[in-house]
């Protein structure tokens, strides 16, 4: 019996669907980690572990790896301790400004990892605002600014599934006699730990794989294994060791990704249980509950997250001759001894990231739209899952892995003749493959909450299976597609790992610019850098702003 | 050749369950008629309609249309209308882009606007076509279904438990505006549900399901009248059963009244060894007076401003009789009772 609805242009269309996004990743993110991973494991076509046995007896190797996870932990319990206050305060209580409040909190999320660097430091600096406490070069330093980037993801994971939860069970106990302090330690947090606990691993991984301000901040003295990645490829030209130590950095990525995807998995169960009650109240100060996280957001918000933004604004504005414009005047012209003006390098990311965006677009949206489907057999279903488990593994393999990979791969992609690594597409490719997973989260929940009636319905009324895709699937998408183009955007448009790898000296972008002026010296370039990381941060944070404003209240995923 | 549906010995089963959802049904729905299934939740009857539908594939049997099987035929080009028990509108369209999603897309403006109007009007809500259908009340949002689902004309309209989502006034009152414009329109439908009232009160016939498999299939007053075994006549709300006595064996005033009360009516076959089954007011309390049949009240409730008492009777077993309105007696207290034969039924042993 013929299965009807499935005629063979459906199943090429599916089919298509499947074998784009496969051969991108199989090209662009499994051929190059399978490359390292052979440089690592593989000497003169032998398995030769010499390579491994070499990294690990250097003593510098177990430092930077302590380093890596020290500061991923207390960056996470950072994020963690601030941010449920704040998921708390601003997902469940109502207060003036909050959706102001709300959208300022996401700022640092989407910031270029360069400019969380360049604003630390120039807080930090000696004669910075904060240089009497001396903490500039230091591991503090470093972990405040994970706290800083990380607070948004743990405030929207937590506060979005603090909104959903259903307050009688918090009520019931208030009525049982329980003080507000127990009801939160024995009712609430129990209910919210699998949302905390996705939250806290998610930010684990971008912690444990934080590059660029990790570059910026740590200076000679602290790194993370990505930081040593690249050091190891571009100062000591150790391939090897870089091989070595890209594989320690798969391995800690796929334990942080399984425990998220484990954690996800609960939340996602647990939401399903709980009533969707939207019941905000009004601050009271006179409530301890309410007072604390009242303080501990202010605190946050005002010390951890606006300070260092607003120094970096003025900052930008003094120069060697007094208070002025003349540092944004210098990017019209190249600095030093690049070629390219800072304005130039703008236009190359922004046409950059208009490709990356568009791939990312093409790619994360096939997969999305295969990975929503519920197929009835169980084999089919199973090959979802792994596409869905698959795709999620470039959110956590640094992008410093993606750069090295394409360096060493891609002077023959999959063996082929021909040497993309001249190409100016090639960066494009590498912040795509960083930003697929992005539009695949933002896209998919939406996806996924389409009633599969609705297509059977559509499909009743007399529509093809391309007219119910286009007008059930993507009508409804398409919201979570405009946030998706902005993410994707605002990560390429700062995306720095890869890119640091893979930019052409005649054609940098402006976070490899802004890099490179701080290793300059002199005031001036100093002074170019922060007003470039004005120009990135508005840039970025501009361009999610308007994607935020196309996305309808509920819509997104909280990831 | 025969017109409208036939679905021929069907089977569905699902992946990983014990037994098939659908079991080897057969059942025909000529066409201008509206037949109900009527079956508990979990009987199969939204798998059967789902496979008419053409969104699930039976592993076995056909379905057909005026004799041409539509097994090959893909959901969209079935021309079979579906309504679901929440309406399932698209929450991104108005209610004019929701009726006119099964309107041919090239047609030309005005007859869109024509047909959406004209729809709109049918089911009640007209000039309704700019609203946003999240500020609809549940009955507005089926009747925008009913009216989408009714646009494209199609040959077949499938109902799963349409009206179940709704309170039960409002059930009541849409179920006879559904009735209506099922027959204004001359619509074949096939509607599926689980309340005994709304199917009779919708459907010209009903076809009883229960585990997969159809019981019986008649018409609404034949089914009430003589259900085929007491599973059907359980579902359809007979809430005691008693066996037919031989002529002469003994048994108790109250059997002996019930076969009395029947024969004369002549509403139902006694053969000996059948069972009767009884309704709700199979017997109605006697005000004053001996009666030779009694029985113990053990609660009293009022239904609707009728008093209704759960009373005990020797040899039957807990029936709820019926007293006329505003009588009133202590639980505990003996009454006599009087049998009504409309609320029996015979049953074949």
């Amino acid at each position: 019996m013929r299965v009807p609805g499935r005629g063979w242009r459906a199943g090429l269309g599916w089919g298509l669907a499947v074998v784009v996004p496969l051969a991108f990743l199989t090209a662009f993110f499994v051929w190059p980690v399978a490359e390292i991973v052979g440089r690592g494991f593989v000497a003169d076509g032998r398995l030769d572990l010499g390579g491994f046995a070499d990294v690990f007896s250097r003593p510098r190797t177990w430092r930077v790896v302590g380093q890596t996870l020290a500061q991923a932990a207390l960056g996470t319990a950072g994020a963690v301790l601030l941010g449920v206050p704040g998921a708390y305060l601003l997902h469940r209580c109502r207060f003036p400004g909050r959706g102001a409040l709300r959208a300022f909190v996401t700022v640092p999320f989407v910031l270029p990892t360069v400019v969380v660097g360049v604003a630390f430091r120039s807080l930090l600096v000696d004669g910075g605002l904060l240089g009497g406490l001396g903490l500039d070069g230091t591991f503090t330093a470093i972990v405040l600014a994970l706290v800083f980037f990380n607070y948004a993801v743990v405030v929207r994971t937590v506060g979005g599934m603090w909104e959903r939860l259903d307050p009688r069970a918090e009520q019931a106990a208030r009525a049982l006699g329980a003080s507000p302090w127990r009801v939160l330690r024995t009712v609430t947090l129990p209910a919210l730990g699998p949302a905390i606990a996705s939250a806290a691993s998610l930010v684990f991984l971008f912690c444990a794989t934080a590059f660029g301000t990790v570059l910026v901040l740590g200076g000679r003295r602290y790194g993370t294994v990505e930081t040593e990645i690249w050091i190891q490829t571009t100062q000591f030209l150790d391939l090897r060791a870089a091989a070595v130590l890209s594989v320690v950095q798969l391995v800690v990525v796929v334990a942080a990704l399984s425990v998220a995807g484990r954690a996800r998995a609960r939340t996602e169960r647990a939401l399903a249980l709980g009533a969707p009650a939207a019941t905000a109240h009004r601050v009271r100060l006179r409530d301890p509950l309410d007072a604390v996280a009242v303080v501990v957001t202010a605190l946050t918000v005002a010390g951890l997250l606006a300070l260092p933004l607003l120094n970096l604004v003025v900052r930008s504005l003094r120069t060697p001759r007094g208070w002025g414009l003349d540092n944004y005047a210098a990017l019209a012209v190249p600095q030093d001894t690049l070629a390219v003006s800072a304005w130039q390098a703008a236009g190359t990311s922004v046409r950059t990231a208009v490709d990356a965006t568009m791939i990312a677009l093409v790619v994360g949206g096939l997969v999305a739209l295969v990975v929503s489907r519920r197929p009835r057999r169980a084999a089919a279903r199973r090959a979802v899952a792994g596409l869905d488990a698959l795709f999620m593994l470039p959110l956590g393999v640094s992008a410093v892995t993606v750069g090295f990979g394409f360096l060493v791969s891609m002077d023959a992609p999959l063996g082929l003749p021909v040497d993309l690594r001249t190409s100016p597409v090639l960066v494009a490719v590498a912040q795509a493959v960083v930003a697929v997973p992005l539009v695949v989260r933002t896209v998919l929940p939406v996806l996924r909450a389409v009633d599969p009636r609705q297509r059977e319905v559509a499909a009743t009324l007399g529509a093809s299976p391309g007219r119910v895709l286009r007008t059930v699937d993507l009508a409804v998408a398409l919201r979570a597609v405009g946030l998706a183009l902005g993410f994707a955007f605002a990560a390429s448009l700062g995306e720095f790992g890869a890119t640091s790898f893979l930019a052409r000296p005649q054609e940098p972008t402006l976070p490899v610019v802004i890099f490179r002026l701080l290793g300059r010296p002199g005031a001036e370039n100093y002074g170019a850098a922060l007003a470039a990381s004005v120009l990135l941060a508005a840039l970025t944070a501009g361009v999610v702003a308007v994607c935020e404003r196309l996305r309808r209240p509920g819509i997104g995923g909280a990831w | 050749m025969s017109d409208g549906l036939q679905v021929a010995d069907v089977v569905v089963r699902y992946p990983g369950a014990a037994s098939p959802a659908v079991d080897g049904v057969d059942l025909t729905v000529p066409t201008g008629e509206v037949v109900a299934l009527l079956g508990p939740s979990g009987c199969g009857k939204s798998s059967l309609l789902r496979a008419v539908a053409g969104l699930e594939v039976p592993v076995a049997g056909d379905v057909a249309w005026d004799g041409v099987s539509v097994a090959d035929v893909p959901v969209h080009r079935r021309g079979f209308g579906l309504l679901f028990q929440d309406g399932q509108l698209f929450a991104h369209r108005d209610v004019a882009g929701n009726v006119a999603y099964g309107l041919p897309e090239r047609r030309d403006r005005t007859a869109r606007e024509a047909r959406v109007a004209e729809l709109l009007d049918l089911v009640g809500l007209p000039g309704t076509q700019r609203r946003d259908v999240a500020t609809l009340s549940g009955g507005e949002r089926q009747r925008v279904a009913l009216a989408r689902a009714l646009a494209p004309r199609p040959r077949l309209l499938l109902l799963d438990e349409p009206l179940s989502a709704l309170d039960r006034a409002l059930r009541e009152r849409l179920a006879l505006d559904l009735r209506d414009v099922l027959t204004t329109t001359g619509t074949t439908a096939l509607f599926v549900t689980h309340d005994q009232d709304e199917a009779f009160a919708v459907a010209d016939r009903v076809a009883v399901m229960d585990a997969g498999r159809l019981l019986q299939v008649a018409a609404p007053g034949a089914l009430w009248a003589r259900p085929a075994s007491r599973r059907v006549a359980e579902f359809l709300g007979y809430e005691a059963f008693v066996d037919v006595p031989a002529a002469e064996a003994p048994a108790s005033p109250a059997v002996r009244a019930l076969v009395d009360a029947t024969r004369a009516a002549g509403v139902a076959l006694l053969p000996p060894g059948g069972v009767l089954a009884l309704a709700a007011g199979a017997f109605v309390v006697a005000p004053g007076g001996a009666q030779p049949v009694t029985g113990t009240v053990e609660v009293l409730r009022s239904r609707r401003g009728r008093t209704e008492v759960v009373v005990d009777v020797a040899g039957v077993g807990r029936v709820s009789a019926f007293a006329s309105a505003g009588w009133t007696c202590a639980p505990g207290a003996e009454v006599g009772l009087v049998v009504d034969a409309a609320a029996v039924a015979g049953l074949p042993g």
